[in-house]
């Protein structure tokens, strides 16, 4: 097998007292989706950041292509290719699409103390690799983000991670503020990434998009991986199960029936 | 991009301030004269303009990134003094005078700055506070140094050259300076790469840091930028008049605020520009001035102020939503 693109060995972080994340091992390989699953407070964002250089681990170590890495803080993490798309693209409403495309590397044309934004070749490469990953309907550098969909704003932020060498695509939850049709859009972009050779981290509650997509899915419970499996080995009623928590889900279920019984026939007075 | 339209134009953040600056030019000539548009009465607004812009440009810029100053109160009086004392009272050569003057506002910028990045506090609180000890410390300082709340001041022929003179009688030398500040921040905020951090900023701090954009840095730079700015204001208007006071400088906070609202900028950062800064000030000065054109009592200039906020606020929420609902027609 090839070397995992990112890999975690027995990560542990924890804040002052308060253990977040215990013995966490995970492998992330090239053109591959690995879907992290869990509840609200499993400590999906907690891995995350620490992944994406925001926290360093207490224990444990990152690897990348096989070599031990440490970031000290997210640029260190960008440079060697781990990016993030948060859950609303992480962009600004109010810039034009070419502008925040390249926020922090903006394009210049002149010389010197003369040296101008670039507006046209920002726009140009903006659209381009937008549409790239199909979106056509921007067409325009010059649109604010605000006026883009949910989805469309997603993808752009995909695409860009990816303009910018990303090979290592966290995303997350970034169908969680989505229709349906805007969710399908992204989960799309998603394995146009994958198809390029990236290595995604998808991170979600929703256990439909991650079996849509997901090559490889890792369930979090209460800060440690309760659950590593591939695609195919569990149903959906196991996954949910799972995040809710072992087998709670189903007591629960049968809680709620029981509710709903008793309201329907009240007991006689 | 030759394709000029007037849809293109509207959602511009300065168009409702170009479109307010048509509005009030347009009110006064027909209820006052087409006199404060002669030299003699243009200069009576521009002179409050120009005052007024070299600070409610940088004020712009810091609510763009989503941060206010209202330090810059004090720190116009605090500026004028130290000239004032430094140069007229201890009679120092007038360059160590002004560079006190910058000096001063330099640090009191670091220090809101500071404590803005390094503390969770919101700048319209830190700013109050050391709007009131600049105040207190101008008050306190100057009885005890000089013994008066006023210093006269007499400032070499050069720098009343560069300061403070009037141009043909009427027009203060500061006007050219605050349009000379203006080219240079249309330059840096709309033409050079670092305009684009502070809006970046002012959208998302957290993703424009993420970015790599040094955000703290910024900040502090763009507060430093202000007081500077302020005590520069207050620098150059005891050369021109030849004298300082402890007071003053007050009304500058809410009319810079409004300049800069009126110009298009959104309050809570992420939207504005230079030239919106620029028309709002001018539209601000105007009705200020106007009134003393018309027949009307002047006691209702504060009435047409306020209504022509609210009017601009509304008008710039319509355009940016006009901006945000773009989208180029299927060619």
């Amino acid at each position: 097998m090839t070397t995992p693109i990112l890999e975690l060995r027995q990560v542990d972080k924890s804040f002052g007292p308060i253990d977040v994340l215990h013995d966490i091992s995970l492998k992330v390989h090239a053109g591959e989706v690995l879907c992290l699953l869990g509840d609200n407070g499993a400590g999906k964002s907690t891995l995350i950041k620490t992944m994406a250089g925001v926290f360093k681990p207490s224990s444990g170590e990152l690897l990348m292509d096989g070599n031990p890495v440490e970031f000290r803080g997210p640029r260190d993490a960008q440079e060697a290719g781990i990016s993030t798309v948060h859950q609303f693209g992480g962009t600004f409403p109010l810039m034009s699409i070419g502008r925040s495309f390249f926020i922090g590397v903006e394009p210049t044309k002149g010389f010197g103390p003369f040296k101008v934004y670039d507006r046209k070749k920002a726009n140009e490469i903006a659209v381009k690799a937008v549409q790239e990953f199909g979106i056509t309907r921007i067409d325009d550098g010059d649109r604010l983000i605000g006026g883009l969909s949910g989805g469309e704003r997603q993808s752009l932020a995909i695409a860009r991670a990816v303009h910018f060498g990303a090979r290592v695509l966290i995303l997350d939850e970034p169908t969680a503020a989505l229709g349906v049709k805007e969710a399908a859009h992204v989960l799309r972009i998603v394995l146009e990434a994958r198809r390029r050779g990236l290595a995604v981290i998808f991170i979600t509650h929703q256990v439909t998009h991650a079996m849509t997509v997901g090559d490889h899915f890792a369930v979090l419970i209460r800060g440690a991986v309760a659950a590593d499996f591939r695609k195919g080995e569990r149903s959906r009623e196991e996954i949910t199960d799972l995040m809710a928590g072992g087998e709670a889900m189903a007591e629960l279920e049968a809680e709620i029936e029981g509710h709903l019984t008793a309201q329907h026939n009240p007991p006689a007075a | 991009m030759n394709n000029f339209s007037f849809g293109n134009l509207f959602r511009r953040p300065e168009a409702g301030a170009f479109l307010g600056l048509i509005g009030v030019l347009v009110f006064f000539v027909v209820f006052g004269s087409t006199k404060f548009l002669e030299p003699a009465g243009a200069a009576s607004w521009l002179n409050v303009a120009a005052n007024l812009g070299i600070v409610a440009l940088p004020i712009g810029l810091l609510m763009i990134a989503g941060e206010l100053d209202i330090s810059i109160g004090a720190m116009i009086p605090a500026g004028s003094m130290m000239v004032a004392v430094l140069s007229g009272h201890y009679d120092f050569p007038i360059w160590i005078g002004m560079l006190g003057s910058i000096l001063l506002g330099f640090v009191v910028g670091l220090i809101n700055g500071i404590l803005v990045v390094r503390t969770a506090v919101p700048s319209l609180i830190v700013t109050l506070g050391t709007l009131f000890a600049v105040q207190g410390l101008t008050l306190g300082f100057s009885v005890f140094v000089t013994g008066t709340t006023s210093v006269a001041l007499t400032a070499d022929p050069w720098a009343k050259f560069v300061f403070g003179q009037f141009l043909g009688g009427s027009f203060q030398v500061i006007i050219l300076w605050w349009f000379a500040i203006t080219a240079l921040f249309i330059f840096f905020i709309h033409y050079s790469p670092y305009g684009n951090w502070i809006f970046a900023m002012g959208g998302d701090k957290i993703s424009a840091r993420n970015a790599g954009i040094p955000t703290s840095r910024l900040t502090i730079a763009l507060f430093v930028l202000s007081a500077v700015s302020a005590s520069f204001v207050g620098m150059c208007q005891a050369i021109l008049f030849n004298s300082a006071q402890v007071s003053g400088g007050m009304t500058f906070i809410f009319n810079s605020i409004i300049s800069v609202v009126v110009g298009g900028v959104l309050l809570t950062g992420g939207f504005g520009s230079v030239i919106g800064i620029f028309f709002g000030t001018i539209t601000f000065a105007i009705v200020n001035q106007g009134i003393y054109f018309t027949t009307f009592d002047r006691n209702w200039s504060s009435l047409i102020i306020g209504i022509m906020l609210l009017l601009a606020v509304l008008m710039n929420n319509t355009f940016r939503n006009m901006a945000l609902a773009y989208r180029p027609k299927k060619k």
